[in-house]
């Protein structure tokens, strides 16, 4: 493919999944949540009963459909492969506290475009710390940060996490008494379009985000780090299309899915320097991780057992976030949660200095002590 | 002669660049997935240089020329 017809591809794309995300709230999805990867393996971490929290607890179909959608493409087009070993803990790790940062914010790097595509100015607070957060993830990477390579795994490795996405599936169908549900009016989690409609938007945004390599964090970091503008033209696609879309939707239906401002916005708190620092860690774990949570996902489903680790990271993340009270809500961040994101960005700089300073070589380790 | 087999981006591409900071005729980088493959020959195509793929076992081997 040219390089004109690259970012046109990448334009219509975006555009689409622009569309679909602002028509998934129509649905029935929450506001300003077509789509947010971070609250749906949250959500999915609940209905598995990972966690405890009522308003949040609900099997996510999007989900099921990106990770099987990338399976399908990667297949189809002979780039499915069971890679891993690329550092898995650190993965693990780096996805957990993205988790911690997303949940601070509210809002994965997709929802925070959402959000912004809906009126809600406190993703503008969100914007610039995740923007400050990838340039501290592109300091290392200059300075030669790696977690050094993967290698070619077992066939079957691969398959695990598509897998396990069917089976989470087949719960979410026959419903079994210990998958909870929200109840009706409890929260987020009991606000979400069919399932038939919210697979079908997930396996669409799961091929075509494979086939374009889509990532939120991605077009912020090349345009920095090699003056390359494709990635970033889907995030802006996505932004526009979305804002249209909830412009148009609010005047078909009469209810407003634009409304500009800070106070009152759907499932967002008004804490900007939190708002700011919960996405610093976002951007700084995910320049870190090679890709936001939705490319995370859309890797795991080519066939990569690191980014199926690092999935595994964000849902444990969910989890302790909603487990320990670390999640901030509509009222705003806890004390916790705060304390959680400082501990989260120093945490992520030392994994930082390590894979960039520290060589990794156990001898030349003792021979300076 | 870059080797970033195994390496996920932008590794490959920051590798490229760095390596093309001395200003040659002619590179060659070794990857052995689609990401880095379309990646690297982006860049190096944005930096005027013309790319030939060869794929052998998996593997990509851009060989990278003015």
């Amino acid at each position: 493919m040219n390089k004109k017809n690259d970012k046109l591809m990448m334009t219509i794309v975006g555009l689409a999944i622009g569309v679909i995300s602002a028509a998934l709230v129509y649905f029935g999805n929450p506001k300003n949540m077509g789509f947010c990867i971070a609250c749906f393996l949250r959500d999915t971490a609940g209905g598995l009963g990972l966690h405890k929290a009522p308003p949040v607890q609900y099997i996510r179909p999007e989900i099921i459909g990106i990770v099987i959608g990338a399976f399908l493409a990667a297949f189809a087009k002979k780039e499915f492969r069971s890679q891993g070993g690329s550092a898995p803990m650190t993965r693990f790790v780096l996805g957990f506290f993205a988790m911690v940062g997303c949940l601070m914010f509210l809002g994965c790097p997709y929802r925070m475009i959402l959000r912004l595509a809906g009126g809600d100015l406190n993703a503008l607070a969100g914007l610039v710390g995740f923007t400050a957060g990838i340039f501290c993830g592109i300091f290392f990477l200059k300075n030669g940060y790696s977690l050094k390579r993967t290698y070619t795994l077992t066939k079957s490795e691969g398959y695990i996490l598509p897998i396990i996405e069917l089976v989470i599936f087949a719960l979410l169908i026959i419903k079994p008494a210990y998958i909870a549900f929200t109840a009706e009016g409890v929260g987020p989690g009991a606000m979400h379009a069919a399932v038939g409609v919210s697979l079908a938007a997930g396996l669409f945004v799961g091929v075509f985000a494979q086939r374009t390599r889509l990532c939120m964090v991605g077009g912020i970091r090349d345009l920095v780090l090699f003056r390359e503008t494709r990635l970033i033209l889907g995030f802006l696609a996505i932004l526009v299309a979305a804002f249209v879309t909830n412009l148009v939707l609010g005047a078909v239906t009469g209810t407003p899915y634009f409304v500009l401002g800070i106070e009152g916005q759907p499932v967002a708190h008004t804490d900007g320097l939190w708002n700011a620092l919960g996405m610093l860690l976002v951007g700084f774990a995910c320049v870190l991780l090679g890709g936001c949570p939705l490319r995370q996902l859309v890797m795991s489903g080519e066939g990569s057992a690191d980014s199926a680790v690092t999935i595994i990271g964000l849902m444990v993340g969910a989890a302790f976030c909603h487990n320990f009270g670390l999640a901030a809500s509509g009222e705003g961040p806890t004390p916790a949660g705060k304390t959680a994101v400082i501990i989260g960005i120093i945490v992520v700089a030392i994994i930082g200095v390590v894979n960039t300073y520290v060589r990794q070589d156990a001898k030349v380790a003792t021979e300076t002590k | 002669m870059v080797d970033a087999r195994g390496l996920s981006c932008p590794t490959p591409v920051i590798m490229t660049q760095k390596a093309m900071k001395s200003k040659g005729d002619y590179y060659e980088v070794l990857v052995d997935s689609n990401t880095p493959r379309e990646n690297v020959t982006r860049y190096a195509e944005s930096q005027g240089y013309k790319v030939a793929v060869e794929e052998k076992d998996g593997e990509f081997l851009l060989k990278i020329s003015k």
